[in-house]
């Protein structure tokens, strides 16, 4: 049975509320979202392996906090869609806006379109998989986890990174502070191969890829350095 | 010659090249010890404690009390009100405090886990909250405190749902009074197994952490932000923005656009565990003037009492306060005040200290991480000195001392609560506390700024 919800009918709060009924219960219930029209905060918070369709593009934060829940929102996303997620994955059919899987802490966030700047900005293990490019600042202070790039990257890309990995396909604008080009092993290959496969991406070849990560200089505090900060 | 003596003729010498040599105002020997340090290490200074610069305070006012056209309350006869309601706005469950003094936001990296559960420990015996701090909310601190503020900082290290719905209340940290503007900063000596494992991050790094939250840049889209914390603790939690002062006046009206409940407001004199002492002796403005400010504009907006005010910086006594108080806050906060409370530059040290180059009531390197008193460090065998049962009695006695005083000044003034305290049962010392404070110098009906002498 799936569980419909229309946002022309109830509101955000209802829509959370019933969401969230579920926290905390194994059961993977499938609610469709109707006319999510660019609204904010739609199904944050969820603690249950929920299967969350929303119809229509969304606004701030949706998603946000996500543990469990696989949510895929049919549309764009505005900004910080999947911010601070858990676990579970995020799927956007469109492009997001800025901070997209801001803070993540786990998971898997699949954007098929564009994501704009800091995608993956402070990111704390999610991975990240964007179909097309990222705008500048990605990864800025990325932690952990990885952002794969099918398309091209902004400037300043992974800028004060710290033990994030980063795959771009396409050309880098520049690199920010302290990150810098690492070279492909095995290892890596095969990771990235899987989260192609589980991103969903068609026709790219890890072998296509180049691989970024922190020069590990800013680690530190070193006043040679000083120029850097 | 015998030590009495020479010790004698020492100090003779010693008392006779002082009063022969003359120290340069502008050059005094912590200057040129400052300069001697730059030139030796080419980094600038970095420590704890907060801005040790004189500014003006709560000490340059004085209540006028009651005499023929006020009436007092009789001590401990007469009932003083103490009560304070946080989140009235919003929450479904605001906070109830029984006090009007909360422990303020320090983290769990710069102090230590016992030193995090002392300060729970002693908050909940007086009947208050304390809050947590950048690097998320540790066992210790949420079982031993009953009422625990979680903070959303910047960085959001340790940030998670599941916290974020155990806290009583969230505080989006927007500054701090020691640095508006500046971010976290825990130098690797601090940054454990546990430390690194609860931010993410490896171990022994200097983590300096982002000045600006990642997913929102202004007052419009923090009220969205807000709008989603509270759709995931499903409007039950209060939830605070706390601002360093600077431009407060504005900083607090947006605040209040953004959707606040409560707004948590740091003046200058506010501690920090590490900061660039550039940053803490010249950013911000004191919390007498920020104050002032903050009330104005709640007024302005007819949100006064309703967005509860909460101050913090440079608080040290029940005479502050209460002089708070009368200003129109609706409560207080202490952070250094409170490591004091708990040990820290305590005397005993002394030893201790002289052998980090420092003395009990000057020791400020928190950052170092090699605290002898157990609160500002990581160090497993520092500590484990410390004890969170006996930190948490002596912190409740101090809170308690702070009521009492506040009570005592209330009753002076004739008032049964504590918020009765208003403006007009206050005068200034100092022409510029009249101006910044905007209560009358004493003796006069002048306010600079505002009326003729």
């Amino acid at each position: 049975m799936v569980h419909q919800f229309d946002l022309a009918l109830g509101s955000t709060r209802e829509l959370n509320h019933a969401l969230q009924m579920f926290n905390g219960s194994p059961e993977a219930a499938s609610w469709l979202i109707k006319n999510a029209n660019g609204l904010h905060n739609l199904a944050v918070g969820i603690d249950a392996p929920l299967l969350v369709d929303i119809d229509g593009h969304v606004g701030y934060y949706c998603a946000g906090m996500n543990k469990y829940a696989r949510v895929t929102v049919r549309g764009n996303a505005g900004p910080g869609v999947a911010e601070n997620m858990m676990s579970g994955i995020v799927r956007v059919t469109g492009s997001a806006s800025q901070s997209a899987g801001a803070t993540a802490h786990g998971g898997l966030l699949i954007i098929e379109g564009n994501a704009s700047s800091r995608c993956g900005i402070s990111m704390k293990g999610v991975d990240i998989v964007v179909h097309g490019g990222v705008g500048h600042m990605s990864a800025f202070m990325a932690q952990s986890g990885r952002l794969v790039v099918c398309g091209d990257a902004g400037d300043a890309l992974g800028d004060s990174l710290y033990e994030a990995r980063i795959y771009v396909r396409g050309n880098v604008a520049g690199l920010g502070a302290d990150c810098v080009e690492k070279t492909m092993k095995d290892k890596h290959k095969i990771e990235l191969d899987n989260l192609l496969v589980e991103a969903g991406v068609n026709g790219a070849d890890a072998a296509e890829f180049r691989r970024f990560g922190s020069a590990r200089e800013l680690y530190n505090f070193n006043v040679d350095n000083a120029d850097a900060y | 010659m015998p030590t009495k003596r020479r010790r004698k003729r020492e100090m003779l010498e010693a008392a006779e090249l002082q009063s022969r040599l003359r120290e340069s105002a502008t050059f005094p020997r912590a200057v040129i010890a400052e300069i001697q340090r730059a030139a030796r290490t080419g980094i600038y200074d970095i420590r704890g404690f907060g801005a040790k610069r004189s500014v003006p305070n709560f000490d340059d006012l004085l209540f006028l009390g009651a005499s023929m056209s006020r009436y007092p309350l009789e001590g401990y006869r007469e009932r003083c009100d103490t009560r304070v309601t946080l989140g009235t706005r919003y929450a479904k469950k605001p906070i109830e405090l029984k006090i009007p003094i909360t422990i303020a936001g320090m983290s769990f990296g710069a102090l230590s886990a016992p030193a995090k559960e002392a300060l729970g420990r002693g908050a909940s015996i007086a009947g208050t909250s304390t809050t947590t701090g950048d690097g998320g909310m540790t066992r210790e601190e949420r079982e031993h405190s009953k009422l625990l503020v979680y903070q959303v900082l910047p960085s959001r290290y340790g940030l998670n749902p599941d916290d974020l719905r155990r806290a009583d209340a969230i505080e989006v940290v927007v500054g701090q009074g020691a640095k508006p503007g500046g971010g976290g900063m825990l130098m690797g000596q601090k940054i454990s197994a546990r430390v690194a494992a609860m931010r993410d991050l490896p171990a022994g790094i200097d983590q300096r952490s982002a000045c600006r939250h990642p997913d929102w840049t202004g007052p419009d889209d923090l009220k969205i932000k807000i709008q989603e914390l509270r759709e995931i603790t499903a409007w039950e939690k209060p939830i605070y923005i706390k601002i360093g002062a600077a431009r407060t006046y504005y900083d607090t009206a947006l605040a209040v656009k953004a959707g606040a409940d409560v707004i948590v407001l740091d003046g200058m004199q506010g501690g920090s565990a590490a900061t660039q002492d550039v940053f803490m002796e010249h950013v911000g403005i004191p919390t007498l003037p920020a104050l002032r400010q903050a009330v104005e504009a709640l007024q302005e907006l007819d949100m006064h009492r309703k967005v509860q005010l909460v101050v913090s910086g440079g608080i040290r006594s029940g005479a502050d306060v209460a002089k708070a108080l009368a200003m129109g806050a609706d409560a207080v906060s202490i952070g250094v005040a409170a490591l004091i409370a708990l040990g820290d530059n305590s005397p005993d040290l002394e030893d201790e200290y002289r052998r980090l180059g420092s003395s009990a009531g000057y020791y400020d390197d928190w950052h170092e991480g090699r605290d002898p008193s157990g609160i500002s460090t990581q160090d497993v065998a520092l500590a484990a000195r410390f004890d969170p049962v006996l930190g948490g009695r002596r912190l409740a006695n101090y809170l308690r001392v702070l009521t009492l005083e506040t009570q005592t000044l209330a009753r002076a003034n004739g008032k049964s609560h504590v918020h009765n305290l208003e403006p007009e049962d206050l005068v200034a010392l100092t022409i510029e506390a009249a101006a910044m404070a905007k209560v009358p110098l004493a003796g006069t009906d002048w306010i600079p700024g505002h009326s003729k002498f």
